[in-house]
């Protein structure tokens, strides 16, 4: 009996993952346009700088061009911006305004299934959004090596990195004003994850600070993936985005049970 | 209730201007609201343009002076600071363009509630418009002076990229309130955001000159308010626009917060006094 | 401000084939009415009557597509400004600034009519008092009842000492407690001389707090006067309200009830028999073998007016 439980878990959480995707696809050009920002920035910096910053020292010392260098940082923030709306502002607006949760816990779903169905649709979206990218990097021939082809599920673990982290601190927040936060904690990742330039640009002494931002994590591994530099770093990246994700998550389930059922 | 004998009270400086001018009043209203939250308020909007000076001046410049002697005759980060001021005042207009406006004529009411006193629906437009213009002089001269002190502003006209911010987001608040105004919901303003804001905040000269566009593309750039914010802005750090350009420049953005203006007046009071 | 002097015997409001059209729809259709200062004078009728829409052309918030308004003596479409600087206005939807917290929306809206902060603040603390809110200065709006959330409406819309306060359905909402509290305050209004002028879907609010009333139904005023001579003129004293058990009984009971009393009004869910006197009119019914579920003997009210008039009642 527990094990049939257990194993309905996940399916149950799909019933989340429909009710989000029942309500995009009435604002289907909201949803599309979530892909585009990461582009106009390859367009912009990564091909309009980029005449100005001529080659960077590629993998093994041969040059590379510069918007081959911005691309994979791209590819990881589109993933993360796929990830971080629907977990944090979203979900916020969810459990605490629309009372979307109460409904859906008055049927056999619990409060973990909600997590979960709400982690597995930011990840569905932020892998609709990492595959776009990624047909467009290679339509530009921006994927060099064969190894690219895990660039998407590097963009999927990324998301459930973001997700989990989302979520989890969305569940500390007390009104709308606090995810104020949120977009100041963003900007500064994207702009210092060495997404547009190298960690060598960086004062020796803050390279330890750039490391832990998990953007970074996830841009080294996509970095290294599109650009075939394999390697045991690899294996780092991806226990970090894998271990704060599922942490954030275990917060996150914890905290929204006695927030939804006081 | 009613009074016999008024009781006369000292009126200050502003209590006069205020009664004469009502859309100081409004005006005073977002103050007030701004003040409970000028720390936070403050600190993303001066931090987060000086943030992305450090990383693309600095970081990104470091790889672009490595490259090339100079681009469009400066060092990368004082070209990229102008652009950078700009482009914030842009966003800035957006963001309190679009959904406050919606709140105040749709969600809370706030508009109408103004709009049942001597306050007319144009001076509701108005003092939206001057209280954005005051928070962008704030936030424009305090990263005037941080950029200065990073070495961005060579030339002592830099001073004039202050109003010049200004002005752009003014460019940007008109037509974009007006435009919030008559809505009925905000389903299309991520969209604006993302498909009209962001592609001319990184394609009108902010990071790289125009003419490194596709030659089809330029001409959009030149219709593009936040190009000519940019270049006003960047003539004033450099001290390189003369004055034919700047007064083209200025007259361009003047002629689109005036057509905003006019737009905004007749939808907010269709919309506050039908 | 301009301050044009005003012989005590004008009407406060006055109103002569105000019309008000939509495009193509046709909200307020050529009605008349004065209100004379001092007195409460309402509005009463169904929703979609009309009434809103006079109040926001009193107001100055809606321009006249045609007829005459005259308020406090001035012409709605060119002294707008001048009027609203005297009114005070309750509206419908609460738009009270959720960003600001109760103090600060009194100072807020003083500082909308151009007063000196210090004679705002003297104000204010006057009318937190008077909306029993003394203890909410520093409180955000949010957390506020919704009987609070109208009291200080209220309160707001007294900061400029209007002589003239026009509230739009003002208990629209309310729990009959919060009910009982606004009118309580409504009438120390009243009796410190304000004109109030309000619209209501509520015939026992028109009743208890109107002198005089017009009742409108689809853009039109079909009647006008003080809540007793409209109940005088157009019903009888007492109603006899009659419910029946299965449909067929009250079909072959109206015919008989015709010579019970003077007019029979069958409804949904009953039957209503105009009298004067109830109590014998029952007897006389059930003399003549008519055998009701429930019965009820009462005096006639405002609803019954409005159904005389129009054959419908408030609620539809």
């Amino acid at each position: 009996m527990s094990t049939a439980v257990a194993m309905l878990g996940p399916r149950r959480a799909l019933r989340v993952v429909e009710h989000n995707a029942r309500a995009y696809l009435r604002m289907w050009p909201v949803f599309v346009s979530g892909f585009l920002e990461p582009a106009f920035y390859l367009f912009s910096i990564g091909i309009g700088v980029g005449e100005l910053v001529g080659d960077l020292p590629g993998p093994g010392g041969s040059p590379i061009s510069y918007k081959l260098f911005v691309a994979p940082a791209m590819l990881a923030t589109s993933a993360m911006n796929g990830a971080v709306f629907d977990t944090t502002f979203n979900f916020f607006f969810h459990f605490k305004y629309a009372k979307t949760y109460d409904g859906m816990l008055a049927t056999p779903l619990s409060v973990r299934d909600v997590a979960r169905g709400e982690l597995t649709w930011a990840m569905l979206r932020c892998g609709l959004y990492a595959t776009a990218f990624l047909v467009t990097m290679w339509a530009l021939d921006l994927t060099p090596s064969g190894w690219s082809v895990l660039a998407l599920p590097a963009a999927l673990l990324i998301g459930f990195g973001f997700g989990g982290v989302g979520m989890g601190l969305t569940t500390y927040m007390r009104s709308f004003v606090d995810f104020e936060y949120v977009t100041l904690a963003i900007v500064p990742l994207f702009l210092f994850s060495a997404t547009f330039f190298p960690l060598s640009q960086y004062p020796a002494a803050l390279e330890w600070v750039v490391r832990i931002s998990p953007l970074y994590q996830g841009v080294a591994l996509e970095r290294a993936l599109i650009l075939g530099d394999m390697g045991p770093e690899l294996l780092l990246h991806t226990a970090y985005l894998g271990a704060v994700g599922w942490f954030g998550l275990r917060v996150a389930g914890r905290r929204l049970g006695s927030l939804l059922q006081p | 209730m009613t009074d016999t004998a008024p009781v006369i009270h000292d009126r200050s400086a502003f209590d006069a201007l205020a009664e004469a001018v009502p859309m100081l009043r409004v005006a005073e209203r977002e103050a007030r609201v701004w003040r409970r939250f000028w720390r936070t308020s403050a600190l993303t909007s001066v931090l987060m343009p000086l943030l992305f000076l450090g990383a693309m001046g600095v970081g990104l410049g470091g790889l672009v002076d490595d490259n090339r002697s100079s681009v469009e005759g400066v060092d990368y980060l004082v070209f990229v600071a102008p652009g950078i001021l700009a482009a914030t005042a842009m966003q800035a207009a957006a963001g309190e363009s679009l959904w406050p406006v919606m709140a105040g004529m749709k969600w809370i009411g706030t508009f109408h509630a103004a709009a049942a006193t001597p306050v007319s629906p144009p001076d509701v437009f108005g003092g939206r418009l001057l209280w954005i213009a005051a928070r962008h002089a704030m936030t424009a001269s305090a990263f005037v002076v941080v950029a200065a002190l990073l070495g961005a502003i060579p030339s002592p006209w830099g001073v004039l990229a202050v109003p010049a911010a200004v002005l752009t987001g003014q460019a940007f608040a008109a037509p974009l309130s007006a435009y919030a105004g008559g809505q009925d919901s905000d389903i299309p303003f991520p969209l604006i955001m993302r498909v009209g804001i962001v592609p001319m905040f990184l394609f009108s000269g902010t990071f790289f000159p125009v003419d490194q566009l596709p030659d089809w593309l330029e001409p959009v750039a030149w219709v593009s308010p936040l190009w000519h914010g940019v270049e006003l802005c960047r003539g004033a750090t450099t001290g390189s626009l003369g004055v034919a350009s700047a007064a083209g420049h200025t007259a361009f953005l003047v002629g689109i917060v005036a057509g905003g203006c006019w737009w905004g007046a007749r939808t907010f009071t269709a919309r506050l006094a039908p | 401000m301009p301050d044009p002097p005003d012989s005590s015997g004008a009407p406060l409001i006055e109103a002569k084939a105000l019309t008000k059209r939509f495009g193509e729809y046709l909200a307020v259709d050529g009605v008349d009415f004065a209100v004379q200062r001092g007195e409460v004078f309402g509005f009463l009728g169904p929703n979609g009557a009309g009434k809103t829409t006079t109040m926001r052309m009193i107001a100055c918030v809606s321009p006249i597509t045609d007829g005459e308004l005259r308020v406090l003596g001035m012409n709605p479409m060119t002294d707008g400004s001048a009027i609203r600087a005297r009114i005070g206005v309750v509206p419908q939807d609460d738009n009270l600034d959720t960003e600001l917290t109760v103090w600060d929306n009194l100072v807020i809206y003083g500082r909308y009519f151009g007063l000196p902060l210090a004679q705002i603040r003297e104000r204010a603390t006057e009318l937190l008092h008077f909306a029993r809110l003394d203890d909410r200065r520093t409180s955000r709006v949010d957390p506020l009842s919704g009987g609070m959330k109208r009291r200080l409406i209220i309160a707001r819309s007294l900061i400029n000492r209007p002589e003239l306060v026009l509230l739009d359905e003002p208990t629209t909402g309310l729990d009959p407690q919060a009910r009982h509290l606004l009118w309580e305050r409504l009438y120390r209004l009243k009796r410190e001389g304000v004109t109030l002028v309000l619209t209501t879907h509520y015939m026992d609010e028109a009743e208890q707090l109107c002198d005089r009333l017009v009742i409108m139904d689809d853009g039109r005023i079909v009647a006008e006067g003080s809540p007793r001579q409209l109940i005088e003129r157009y019903c009888t004293r007492e109603v006899v309200e009659l419910r029946f058990a299965l449909p067929e009984q009250q079909e072959a009971a109206i015919a008989r009830l015709g010579a019970v009393g003077d007019r029979v009004e069958p409804l949904g869910d009953r039957v209503l028999v105009y009298t004067s006197h109830g109590d014998e009119a029952l007897t006389r019914a059930t003399g003549d073998g008519i055998q009701p579920d429930s019965v009820l003997v009462r005096r006639s009210t405002l609803e019954d007016v409005f159904l005389t008039l129009t054959g419908r009642t408030l609620d539809e």
